[in-house]
Formats: structure tokens, C-alpha cells, sequence
């Protein structure tokens, strides 16, 4: 024990007959299975373990749980498994745990960054706002690297996290929140009535502020707490219907009682410990019936000169460092506190061998059950005084205190006291955050000084300290009686809960005296009370901020940056409001508070991504041919939720080259490209061709069986949305294809319609895009190959017309062959069962082997399409395109409603100069524009804003017409036919260009390409 | 993430429904005489109100079927959930005392959260 020199000689949860060893900063300590790595640091007096972040001032720790506000460090010595911002007292020691400090160099006692204090008058609130302005670049060049590298708090792991994480839903009828007595009576209560409950605890220990009680002098029913907690956990263990969560934090309360539950499964043990088939960390989606809150009440520091320095701890912290961890937090320890809490904690250091330096207390009037037993133990006590300087570096070693004045002034000649710890108790307050994230309203308590739950919006309920019920036996009772009419709401008929008796219960905190700031005899500006420890925030800096008109209570959050460190201003904020109230005069109600926002506490991105990693983090859908695709070595791309081949490049062949060579094989031999991915829908019902005349531009009154036909969908705003072939299957049933990427919003709108504005129509929608893969084959050759694969079929393009549909068999199965192209070239597109996709797609390319066959990717279908003019929804519209603006009015019908119709008459949408697509020709034929490239009238334009005729939708390099090919969409476009005008191209000189035609491959043949000027060619 | 009844399927999540807007915006038959702004009403204009909103939805994880529903959209309270084609019930709900203002409790715009003097708790 000698190694833990502040360790109590008895006490504590803490495994004592086992030494496990730690490292801190390179440097080994020993320490205890059960122990933080804040109680542990602490049994070897070391205090200080963290910079500030802006001022890099020394560091210690505050609180003993997730409240503290600056206690940071890094965990882990893995890069990629690093923890930075880890509250040392929230992280669980283990054997071999690694701890680094961080916001500090080259170490953190030698920190070159604390020069900054030394200038911290030059840096008050608002110090960004003020000094970080200038003219236009400033911020670019100059400021923002200057801020960059001063900011940041910790190193984020690097990328590889090798951990895995998961994320569950879960249904319960009651969750409790807070595994303090109340939350334990209240569980106990829900369990026993047979509801599903889970109670969740943020340690790694049920118990909360029982086991922060000397447990000589506190029973429940005769039992000691530690033990008491033992016994209902036991109970809660054979119930099948409770769940209890350790190590699980209450992060997020949202709508209809949906919290979400952050556990860490595995942080609390060696690497080489952890199971493999447990995550490291694990999301809980829970959606509860009813929830109890039992978050307990979190402890305020006091606001005074110099209060910031390591060794300044909270009173309650003080005691359970000392009763959970067996750890005195000093062996001279002085109090400082405005109420009776802080003098219950110098009476537990006191019997259990400390020295109490003093207790000091704001208020001229105490209990006098305190003062007998204050000296009964020999304790100094000043009264009616404060504390108005300290003193020390790595941990506070004297308190100066003056007396205090009735009329706030503080006295002559005080004491210089040595210490070596100050507990600082500035009273409680219940802890509401999920309370107000659950848009629940709070009540301001005057007594208390604090808000506690008023009213709910939500079916939730309050319990124990989180209710403002600090005297424990209450709390008990409320926890019970929480539980019982949670699970009865629930629809559990009560179990039988006895709330025990407690022995040594406590008189609470008393009359609290609360001061905004200390009084010092400092003139203001000297003085140096810390309101925010992690950001640096002083009395002083609320108050400029206050004076500079920032006195609301969001704006002097902002304006001071008070309470937005990773803390989220736990126990900083409550201060902050009451010093504001009373800069402003006026009542806590009016100033109000911040908003509590989820998370409670920093939860970090792996536990919210769950398994939704690398490959999981967006399934790709795959065709049936997937697996030869990538045999052959496609390049893929995604296309809406599918992964489709690009191209599929030989050896020594880049991406370009094999778009180019598939593109040439198509038109000269044949080309194969897997379309299975387009969204097919299967529409049936007496009424099926009136649907259809009605959601399509085009009449489908007079399509034949056997027969398909093109149709363009738009919205009813006139707009194009989608394009696709259907086939007439019989009179009353039709094969519907629309894009790959609009299959599902076709089908949502399909159905909308008929659902809700044409109930009367007979017809039934079903998707039947995965039914069948899809090959669709073109060129030349593929009349004689298709013939070779189908049984007994004439693929006579003569006989088998373009745009009808045949049933066939191939080997026996039963296929549907359209005789529909995205090329322009004679097409076949095979439809068969989805499970002999594969078996299919191989079969066409052995047998087309000998005519020339190959695959071809979605970049050349693109290219292939644009060389014959054909539009691709999505990339030559963009959801501001009518059919007339296409160029396509002759699919727009004259007679009869469709959707959209109307709003092709509106004002806009009628006018003549609308962008239109074009045709776009660059005179240099080998320059190939970017998509998105802006086309204008004049080759050099004046000054901005230039004015703008429209913009490239498609461009590409097409071997078939032997030049740069591009469409666009131009003002007027289909006036402009033959017209000269320019292309910019991304800060180099615009290019001219011609207007023409879409349909590039007919301009080829009849020998309409525009012949380039010659200054072009040789310019 | 609220939770929203099915009038088909019951209660699910949220994330099994596709909002569909605003719900008894009937589709006018084509005329030609239709004014301008009479098609824009239809196309563009809705109340988008802060109070109760008839609103339609799809269960599109689930039955797929349209349906519609009441919500006070200044507290996400869903107040009815009804048939395509059924008259909207008469609900009540703690609306925003003024147009810009805030409902008394459960304000999605968290601007409502103390207690104020002379406020009924």
C-alpha cells in the first residue's frame, strides 16, 4: 500500500488484494481492479492530468463521473484504437491500460501553449469576433491556419478502427434511466409487475450515490448499501423480463419515448481480454411505453478567485472518491462550501484519518448539529467567509479567506490556510438533460436554486434527486412509486415493492446561500474565477459579454463559447445562468437556460454507425451476371441502389480505350450489355390501358398485343421524371420498364395515383424488376446470333419488327425477346427468369464468340445513346425539362389528360425561349467538352455575370461519327440549328462550336457534320 | 423518429413511411378554360400550417398503402390517423397562441422550456 500513498487504509469497492498496473504519461503505476483511472491517478496524489484548452492552464479532476468538465485524456496506445477526450473519471482501470495527456507539448507539465495565459487578458470573450477580421483573403490565408493549428482537443484515432461495434432495437414497457436508489426501487417495482424492463446505469456499478456514503454509517433495513444493491440486483437477475445495462449511457431521449442507449461493452477491459464475439461498443435503439428518469442531482463548484486549480474538487466527488474507491483525495483537505453538503463530506474525511484544514462556509447561520460535531472532531470553522485567493501549480497547496461581509464585501486581514485538497460544494441540482430533451418544461425551485421537471410532455416520470427528492428515504419512496405507476401505465398490475427503512439518512443540503461570483477585495479586472474549466471561461468574460449586449442566455453561450466544451456544461452551466441573472438583476426564469441537447455525452461515430461499415454501410444491389462481371474485370459504378459494369477494360487497356472499343463493336459486330437493372413493372386490370394513357404522354388506346412502345412520364408540374419501353402482353396486362434509378419512385407515384386520385380504376401494380435478368444484344450481327440461342425462332428483323415482343424458349426456358434498342442499331433484348441470368449471359457470350461479341458497359450505352441522340432522364433533364424543351413534341399527345398536361400550358413552361436540346459540335472534332460546360453567345464575354445560354448535359469522344459529340441544353435551342457560339471551359479561352441536330450518326451519313473552320484546325 | 399508426398494419416506426404532403388536395379534371393560377393553387399552394396539418403518408416498408393523418406539426403530435377517402375527424391539440409563436408544451422548436410565473404547471 505504501505505492498508493492517499490510498484510506479501508474502504472502497475496489478489489484490494489484487495490483494491476497502468501507465499515465509514459510513467507505471499500480493500482486496483474496480478503481478509475481517476481514483487511481488520485491514490498517488496526482492531481493534475489535463491542460485547458485555452488558456492551457493545469488541470485537475472535479468530479468523480461524466460531469467533469476538463479531466481529459487519451486512452490507448493503438493509433487506430485510440480514445482521445476520455473523462479519466468515467474510464475504468485495467491491467496494462495505457493513459496519455493531450492539449499539451512537449509535456504536460512543461506546456509551451500556456503562454497563452500570460496574454489572457488580450483574449477576452468574443476575442475570435474581435481579432479575426480584415480584408477579403485574410481569413483564408492568414486567420483560419492560425486558428486550425491552435484548435483541437485530443488526436482522432486514425482510420481502421479494427473493433467492431453494433447497434440493436429493443421494445420495453418501462425503462429506467440511473441506477441509484431510486432508479433501483423503481426497476424493481416495474420487474416485479412482469413488464419488460430495462434499467440503464452510465458506471460500471448500480448503486449511484448509496455507495458514495460511509457504509458504517448507512443501512437500508439493516443491510449495507453495497450490500443492499447486491440483493436487488440478484432479485432483478432472475427476473427474465429485466434487462440490466452496466456501462450504458442514456444519451438521447426523442420522440415518443425513442432513447437511444450508448454501451461500452468492452472498454473497461485489456485488449487481450475483450471477447471476440462481443462488440466494443454497442447502440441501443430503445422505444420504451413509459420511461423513469432517475438521473440523480449533479453537485455545482463555487465561482471564486483562482478556483480552477488541480486539486479543487466538488464535496460529493471528495466522498466518492473515498467511500466507492477507497481513495483520501488529500491528507490536509479544506472545505469551501454554501451549504450543509459540504460539511457532511469534511466530517467522512475527518473519521477516516484526514485533517481538516478548515471548513468555510459563506453563511453566517449553520446547523448546529454540524457545528457539535465539527468540534467534536476538531475541525476549524470560518464562518460567514470566503475564499479569495489560492495558491499552487500541479495541485492547490494554500487557500487565502477573508471574512464576508452582510452587504457582499469581503473584510481585512484574513488567513492563508495550507492544504492540499479544497472540496467546494456550491449545492445541488437536479440533473434534467434528458427531462428537457424530452421537451419536457422545467420549474425553477427556489429553495433549491435550481430547475428541476415540471411538466411532461411525454410519458415520462421524474424520480429521486433527478426530481429535486434529495433526502434519500423520499427518494426511495418516489423511485418505488415511479416504477409501480410507470409499469400500471404499462398495463402491469402493481407488484408489491416495500420501500426499506434507512438508518443514517442525512438532513440534506440546508439553506443554500447562492452567490454568483465569490466577492474578492481584487478590483474586478484582476480577478480570475472560472466558470467554464474546459473552455476557459471566467466571471469576467460573462460579464464583458453581458455588457456588450450579449446578455441572453444562447447569445453569451456563443459569444463566450461558456458550457460548449465536449462537458456540454454539466455542472459549469448552472452557474453560468445564475451569474447572468445576476449581472442582468433579474429572476433565473427570465434568463432560463440553454438548450439540453442530445447526446448527454460525446458518443463516438463507430458506436452510431453500428454495422454499418465498409460494405454495410450501403448494400449495392447486384444483377444475377454479377459474378462474371467481375470476373471479366468491369469497372463498376453505382446507379441508384445498383452497382453496374462501366466498361470492361482488357489488359493494357485504359477506361477510355474500352469504352471506345465497346462503343465501335456494338455498331460493327455486336455488343452485349446487362440491363437487368432496369425497374420493370407488371401492370394488370380491365382498366390497364386507360392507366396508361393517363400516366404517359402518349395515346395506348390502339397498341396491339405483341407490340411495345416508348413513353415519357412527367410530374404534374409538366416536368420530365421518367422514360421507358412497355409492352402490351394482352389487352389487359402490360410489362412496364422505367430507369434504373426511378423504378421505385415510378412505382410510389403508379400507386399514389391509383390509390388516391383514381380509385375507380381496375389495376394492379407489381415490381417484378428482379423477376427477370436481362440481356439486351445489338449490332449487325445479332440477328444471326439470337437465332442461334433461341430454340426454333426467326429473328428476321423483317419478319420481327422493331418495337414488337415475341415469346420464345432458349434450352427449353420460357423467354420474353423485345425488339427495342438503346442504340439505335437492330436490338434484341432477352428477358428471362432471374435465376438463369448468369447461365444466359455466359451462353450469348460463347456463342457470339465467333461473331465478334462484346460486353459492353453503361459508358458506352451513354455514348451509344448520345451518338443517336437519345435522351438519359436524369443527365440530359434535370427536373426543369419539358417534353417541348426535349425537342419531343411528338410524343405529346393533342386530345385527352395526362399527368402534367396542364402545366404544359402555363406561362412559363409555353415560353418559346426555353433551353432546349441541341445538338453541340466543337469545331476542333478531337476537343471533347465538359459535362457542364457553359455555353454563350460571344467568344469573349464582358465582365460577370456573364450572361448564360445554357449548359452540356452529354459529351463524349464517339468512334462511330469519328469526332467530339456533345448534347446541351440552349436557350431557344431549336432556333439556333446551324448556329456559331462558344463554350467556356473552366478558366481557359471558351472553344466555338455549332449548334446542330441531336441524331449524330444521321448527320454522318448524310454527310451534315459542319465542316471545321480552318483557323480552328489550325489554331 | 415518431411512431406512427398504420390504419392497415398498427404501430411502427417512423422510418417505414414515405411522407406524401398535404393530404384533400384533389386533382382537378383537365379543363381548358383552367386559369393559370387556378392550376398553380392545385400544383404549388399549400398551408403548410403551424398547428394541424392533414397530411398523407405511405407505409412504404409495409402495406404499401396510402393513408391519412392529422399532425400538430408545432409538437409532432399525431392526433388521427384515417382512410383515404374519410372525412378528417375533429381533433383538439395546444396550439401556438399566435402564428409565430410557440404551443405550450412540447415545441419541436425547444423554445418552450421553463416554466414561466403565472403558468398553471
Amino acid at each position: 500500500m505504501g505505492k498508493q500513498p492517499y490510498r484510506a487504509p479501508k474502504g472502497g469497492l475496489v478489489q484490494r488484494n489484487r495490483v494491476i498496473r497502468f501507465t499515465f504519461d509514459g510513467r507505471s503505476y499500480p493500482g486496483h481492479p474496480g478503481d478509475t483511472l481517476a481514483s487511481a491517478l488520485l491514490a498517488h496524489g496526482h492531481h493534475m492530468v489535463a491542460r485547458s484548452f485555452k488558456y492551457h492552464r493545469p488541470r485537475g479532476i472535479l468530479a468523480a463521473g461524466s460531469e467533469d468538465p476538463a479531466g481529459l485524456v487519451t486512452i490507448g496506445a493503438d493509433a487506430k484504437r485510440r480514445d482521445p477526450n476520455t473523462r479519466v473519471a468515467e474510464q475504468e482501470l485495467y491491467d496494462g491500460l495505457v493513459a496519455s495527456s493531450q492539449n499539451c507539448w512537449p509535456s504536460l507539465l512543461t506546456d509551451f501553449g500556456a503562454i497563452n495565459d500570460a496574454f489572457a487578458r488580450f483574449m477576452p470573450a468574443g476575442f475570435y469576433y474581435k481579432t479575426f477580421k480584415g480584408p477579403p483573403g485574410t481569413w483564408t490565408g492568414l486567420f483560419e491556419p492560425i486558428i486550425r493549428a491552435a484548435a483541437g482537443m485530443g488526436r482522432a484515432p486514425e482510420p481502421g478502427d479494427p473493433d467492431r461495434y453494433e447497434a440493436i432495437n429493443r421494445h420495453c414497457d418501462v425503462l429506467v434511466v440511473g441506477g441509484g436508489p431510486a432508479g433501483l426501487m423503481a426497476a424493481l417495482a416495474a420487474g416485479r409487475s412482469g413488464a419488460r424492463v430495462i434499467l440503464v446505469e452510465e458506471t460500471a456499478r448500480l448503486g449511484g450515490s448509496a455507495l458514495a456514503r460511509d457504509p458504517d454509517r448507512l443501512a437500508f433495513d439493516g443491510t449495507q448499501p453495497a450490500q443492499w444493491v447486491a440483493d436487488i440486483e440478484k432479485e432483478l437477475a432472475t427476473m427474465p423480463e429485466v434487462t440490466v445495462l452496466p456501462r450504458t449511457c442514456a444519451f438521447g431521449y426523442y420522440a415518443n419515448n425513442f432513447v437511444g442507449l450508448w454501451e461500452k461493452v468492452s472498454d473497461h477491459l485489456p485488449e487481450d481480454k475483450r471477447l471476440g464475439h462481443l462488440p466494443r461498443q454497442r447502440l441501443w435503439r430503445v422505444r420504451a411505453r413509459e420511461v423513469v428518469l432517475a438521473t440523480g442531482a449533479l453537485e455545482r463548484p463555487l465561482v471564486f478567485h483562482e478556483n480552477d486549480r488541480p486539486g479543487v474538487m466538488l464535496a460529493g466527488a471528495v466522498r466518492t472518491f473515498l467511500h466507492r474507491y477507497g481513495v483520501m483525495a488529500g491528507r490536509r483537505p479544506a472545505i469551501f462550501t454554501n451549504n450543509d453538503s459540504g460539511w457532511v463530506a469534511a466530517f467522512d474525511l475527518a473519521r477516516a484519518g484526514a485533517e481538516i484544514a478548515a471548513i468555510i462556509d459563506v453563511r453566517r447561520e449553520m446547523s448546529p448539529q454540524h457545528l457539535a460535531e465539527a468540534a467534536r472532531l476538531g475541525i476549524p470553522i470560518h464562518a460567514s467567509s470566503t475564499v479569495v485567493a489560492t495558491a499552487g501549480y500541479r495541485r492547490i497547496r494554500q487557500v487565502e479567506v477573508r471574512p464576508l461581509h452582510e452587504d457582499g464585501t469581503v473584510g481585512q486581514g484574513g488567513s492563508k490556510i495550507a492544504c492540499d485538497v479544497l472540496a467546494v460544494s456550491g449545492g445541488w441540482a437536479p440533473n434534467v438533460a434528458l427531462f428537457s430533451q424530452s421537451r419536457g418544461k422545467l420549474a425553477w425551485d427556489g429553495e433549491l436554486a435550481a430547475f428541476r421537471p415540471g411538466l411532461s410532455w411525454q410519458r415520462e416520470r421524474s424520480a429521486g434527486a433527478a426530481n429535486g427528492t434529495f433526502a434519500l428515504a423520499d427518494a426511495l419512496a418516489e423511485g418505488a412509486r415511479a416504477g409501480v405507476e410507470a409499469a400500471a401505465a404499462a398495463g402491469f398490475a402493481s407488484g408489491d415493492v416495500t420501500v426499506p427503512e434507512v438508518e443514517g439518512a442525512e438532513p440534506g443540503q440546508g439553506r443554500i446561500k447562492v452567490m454568483a461570483e465569490l466577492p474578492s477585495h481584487l478590483p474586478a479586472h484582476r480577478r480570475r474565477a472560472w466558470i467554464d474549466l474546459q473552455d476557459d471561461v471566467t466571471a469576467k468574460d460573462l460579464r464583458l459579454a453581458v455588457q456588450e449586449g450579449y446578455s441572453a442566455v444562447e447569445h453569451a453561450k456563443r459569444y463566450t463559447t461558456t458550457g460548449m466544451g465536449t462537458d456540454q456544461g454539466k455542472v459549469v452551466n448552472l452557474n453560468a445562468f445564475a451569474f447572468l441573472a445576476a449581472e442582468r438583476g433579474e429572476d433565473p426564469v427570465k434568463v432560463g437556460t440553454t438548450t439540453f441537447r442530445q447526446p448527454y455525452k460525446p458518443v463516438t461515430f463507430a458506436a452510431l454507425a453500428g454495422q454499418h461499415m465498409g460494405p454495410h454501410f450501403l448494400p449495392r444491389r447486384t444483377t444475377p451476371m454479377h459474378a462474371w462481371h467481375r470476373r471479366h474485370g468491369a469497372v463498376f459504378e453505382p446507379v441508384g441502389e445498383w452497382l453496374r459494369p462501366r466498361a470492361y477494360p482488357r489488359e493494357e487497356e485504359d477506361f477510355f480505350a474500352a469504352v471506345q472499343r465497346e462503343a465501335r463493336t456494338a455498331r460493327s459486330a455486336c455488343g452485349v450489355l446487362d440491363a437487368s437493372t432496369l425497374g420493370k413493372i407488371d401492370v394488370k386490370g380491365p382498366n390497364a390501358r386507360e392507366f396508361l394513357n393517363r400516366v404517359y404522354t402518349n395515346a395506348w388506346m390502339k397498341l396491339a398485343p405483341g407490340m411495345c412502345r416508348y413513353g415519357l412520364m412527367l410530374g404534374e408540374d409538366g416536368m420530365v421524371m421518367d422514360d421507358g419501353v412497355t409492352a402490351c402482353l394482352a389487352d389487359d396486362h402490360f410489362h412496364m420498364t422505367t430507369t434504373t434509378g426511378g423504378a421505385a419512385r415510378v412505382l410510389a407515384k403508379l400507386e399514389d395515383y391509383l390509390q388516391t386520385e383514381w380509385p375507380e380504376l381496375k389495376v394492379y401494380l407489381t415490381s417484378v424488376t428482379e423477376q427477370w435478368a436481362v440481356a439486351s444484344i445489338c449490332g449487325p450481327k445479332s440477328p444471326e446470333l439470337v437465332g442461334e440461342i433461341l430454340d426454333d425462332f426467326d429473328p428476321d428483323p423483317e419478319k420481327f419488327p422493331f418495337m414488337a415482343w415475341r415469346e420464345a424458349t432458349m434450352a427449353g426456358i420460357p423467354v420474353r425477346v423485345f425488339r427495342i434498342s438503346f442504340t439505335g442499331e437492330t436490338s434484341y433484348e432477352i428477358n428471362i427468369p432471374a435465376t438463369y441470368g448468369r447461365w444466359m449471359w455466359r451462353t450469348i457470350l460463347e456463342k457470339g464468340q465467333k461473331h465478334g461479341i462484346a460486353p459492353y458497359g453503361t459508358e458506352a450505352m451513354h455514348l451509344l445513346r448520345a451518338e443517336k441522340g437519345f435522351i438519359i432522364v436524369g443527365q440530359d433533364t434535370d427536373g426543369t425539362v419539358t417534353p417541348h424543351d426535349l425537342r419531343m413534341s411528338w410524343i405529346v399527345k393533342k386530345s385527352g389528360d395526362f399527368i402534367g398536361k396542364r402545366s404544359l400550358f402555363r406561362s412559363d413552361t409555353a415560353r418559346t425561349d426555353r433551353r432546349q436540346l441541341v445538338g453541340i459540335l466543337t469545331e476542333d472534332p478531337e476537343l471533347v467538352l465538359e459535362e457542364g460546360s457553359h455555353i454563350v453567345a460571344r467568344r469573349n464575354e464582358p465582365a460577370p455575370p456573364v450572361p448564360m445560354l445554357g449548359h452540356v448535359t452529354s459529351s463524349y469522344y464517339s468512334p462511330n461519327v469519328g469526332r467530339s459529340i456533345a448534347l446541351a441544353l440552349v436557350e431557344s435551342g431549336g432556333t439556333r440549328i446551324g448556329d456559331r457560339l462558344f463554350a467556356t471551359r473552366g478558366g481557359l479561352p471558351t472553344v466555338p462550336v455549332r449548334v446542330t441536330e441531336t441524331d449524330f450518326l444521321s448527320l454522318k451519313e448524310n454527310r451534315q457534320l459542319p465542316q471545321a473552320p480552318r483557323e480552328a484546325l489550325n489554331g | 423518429m415518431f411512431v406512427i399508426t398504420c390504419p392497415y398494419c398498427g404501430e411502427r416506426d417512423l422510418s417505414e413511411f414515405a411522407y406524401g404532403g398535404e393530404a384533400h388536395i384533389a386533382r382537378p379534371e383537365w379543363r381548358e378554360d383552367m386559369s393559370d393560377a387556378e392550376w398553380a393553387e392545385f400544383l404549388f399552394m399549400r398551408t403548410n400550417p403551424k398547428g394541424i396539418l392533414a397530411e398523407r403518408w405511405m407505409h412504404a416498408a409495409g402495406c404499401r398503402r396510402f393513408f391519412n393523418m392529422l399532425r400538430n406539426t408545432a409538437t409532432d403530435d399525431i392526433l388521427a390517423v384515417y382512410r383515404i377517402g374519410e372525412t378528417p375527424p375533429k381533433v383538439e391539440a395546444r396550439l401556438p397562441a399566435t402564428p409565430s409563436g410557440e404551443a405550450p408544451i412540447g415545441s419541436g422548436n425547444d423554445a418552450v422550456k421553463i416554466i414561466q410565473p403565472g403558468e398553471g404547471a
